[in-house]
């Protein structure tokens, strides 16, 4: 049998990737935000508990530690801000563990920018924006819907208000699958994937806001105005189906900030998954005091594959995971 | 048998699914950047032949089965069961019933070699190879000169399959057929 030595992207998708790349970095550069390089190691991981980190044992001067590869360059990038670094972008390297497939490989390159002086509505516009500036034909208008609308206008229910046994019937008749233990997020997750998603950014660019409270991850929490349900201040942008990105109204609050990677710990361990140790630096660093305003990751792999045309980012990346 | 997990479905894996033993087709993963995921997986039931679609969430396991494709010479039919031989010299025998056989009955020729899917050592389903020669022993009397294209019979084969033939084609000939589409390909 041969071995697959070979780069998936043709030689000629790695130098249009390579020209996307320099657009991007054109982009910011005349936007006045600084292009910033982070470490991808930390002695704090993501706590999020529905992504995996991937991590290692080094030897540094304070002996043999234990480190976590970065699931966003998120942390490091807020405690640049909070030094006072004004605007700040990375193309970083990002590893999520267990993630591979079309859409996904376990280490890809995340776009992530910090707007110390933008609302989330401007950072939603600047988004549209870039991908404007990456993508060669044009896309169609920005299009905005609140979450809670998308579910009642699309499955006719009420993601804030539907019971759990409710949304659970619908969750697993969707899905073909017994969701009795699901918890809230699980089944809007489960509806938002299948039912939602791939209808989004058809025609136009998608942004989704005001998540449930539930999974405000990093983001601020506040009142929705119609009837005063708490909601997430998040935003996610869709092109042809796929979610390209994720923009927050930054946390800047230190105690909330370690009481979400406790709760976010609690919850790992309902579901079995080992602690993350949380960043203790960040929370220092919020303390300290970090500029309020919005950030956004965009996942570049997609945007290129959306570029180019494309039916999976192993078209566009040299050698995917199972290549590696 | 050992426990498969999502993240270890692949093209090709058989594995037990209510009860019956399937073959993966596909396995999609899909996960909101910010959620729980879940994997799309299309499996082929090998009882039954039916695709089905089902969603696991990640992590989520499924029992191996035990299925093996062999390949097999026919030997002969008590009315009942239809049997093979094993071809690695073994002379190994397995019994196969109607609904193993299923539409392939039609497609059986001795000393031919099929592909015997087992599972936990029982036949489940016979494939036949992709070409058979095979003799016609009814159709109408060919047209002397008649070699164009264009008209066709129907015409029925040694082992029992009705096949489109052209003209010109006459009873006791063997002909090369296509058992995936039942198609004539030429005189053998």
């Amino acid at each position: 049998m041969s071995i697959d030595w070979q780069p998936t992207a043709s030689l000629d998708t790695l130098r249009e990737r390579a020209r996307l790349l320099t657009a991007i970095r054109h982009f910011f550069s005349e936007r006045g935000v600084l292009e910033v390089e982070t470490p991808i190691l930390g002695h704090g991981g993501s706590t999020d508990p529905h992504l995996d980190s991937l991590s290692l044992t080094a030897t540094t001067p304070a002996g043999r530690e234990h480190l976590w590869l970065q699931t966003s360059p998120e942390f490091h990038m807020k405690r640049l801000l909070a030094a006072g670094s004004g605007p700040i972008f990375q193309l970083a390297r990002s590893f999520r563990d267990g993630e591979v497939g079309r859409r996904h490989n376990l280490e890809f390159t995340m776009l992530e920018w910090y707007r110390p002086d933008l609302s989330l509505t401007a950072l939603i516009d600047e988004c549209e924006a870039l991908i404007r500036a990456v993508l060669p034909t044009d896309p169609g208008p920005l299009r905005q819907h609140g979450y809670r609308e998308l579910f009642r206008e699309t499955l006719d229910v009420d993601p804030f208000t539907a019971s759990l046994a409710d949304l659970r019937r619908l969750a697993g008749q969707v899905g073909g699958l017994a969701m009795n233990d699901a918890d809230r997020d699980g089944c809007l997750d489960l509806l938002m994937s299948f039912v939602i998603e791939p209808q989004l950014g058809r025609g136009g660019i998608d942004a989704v806001v005001d998540y449930p409270a539930s999974q405000a991850a990093l983001a601020r929490k506040r009142l929705d105005p119609e009837d005063g349900v708490e909601v997430a201040a998040r935003f996610e942008i869709y092109l042809q189906g796929l979610e390209l990105a994720n923009g927050y109204d930054e946390l800047t609050d230190a105690a909330e900030q370690g009481e979400r990677f406790a709760d976010d710990n609690r919850q790992r361990e309902a579901l079995g998954k080992p602690s993350v140790a949380p960043d203790q630096r960040l929370i220092a660093a919020l303390e300290s005091g970090m500029p309020a305003g919005s950030g956004v990751a965009l996942g570049v792999d997609r945007l290129i594959q959306l570029a180019l045309n494309r039916e999976s980012i192993a078209e566009v990346m040299a050698f995917p995971t199972p290549r590696c | 048998m050992a426990n498969y997990s999502t993240n270890e479905f692949k093209g090709g894996l058989k594995v037990m699914l209510d009860g019956d033993p399937c073959n993966i087709l596909e396995n999609e993963f899909v996960k909101p950047g910010k959620g729980q995921a879940f994997n799309r997986v299309k499996l082929r039931n090998l009882i039954t032949g039916r695709v089905w679609e089902r969603t696991f969430k990640s992590g989520e396991s499924l029992e191996g089965a035990d299925v093996m494709d062999l390949d097999m010479e026919y030997v002969y039919t008590d009315g009942d069961m239809w049997h093979f031989m094993k071809t690695d010299g073994s002379f190994e025998q397995y019994a196969v019933d109607k609904k193993a056989i299923g539409d392939v009955e039609k497609w059986l020729k001795e000393q031919a070699v099929y592909t015997v899917t087992l599972w936990n050592d029982n036949a489940i389903a016979v494939s036949p190879p992709n070409f058979l020669e095979l003799e016609v022993v009814e159709t109408d009397p060919g047209l002397k000169g008649d070699t164009a294209q264009g008209g066709s019979k129907p015409a029925t084969l040694s082992s029992g399959a009705v096949v489109r033939v052209p003209l010109f084609i006459n009873q006791g000939e063997v002909l090369k057929v296509d058992t995936r589409s039942g198609e004539y390909v030429s005189r053998a």
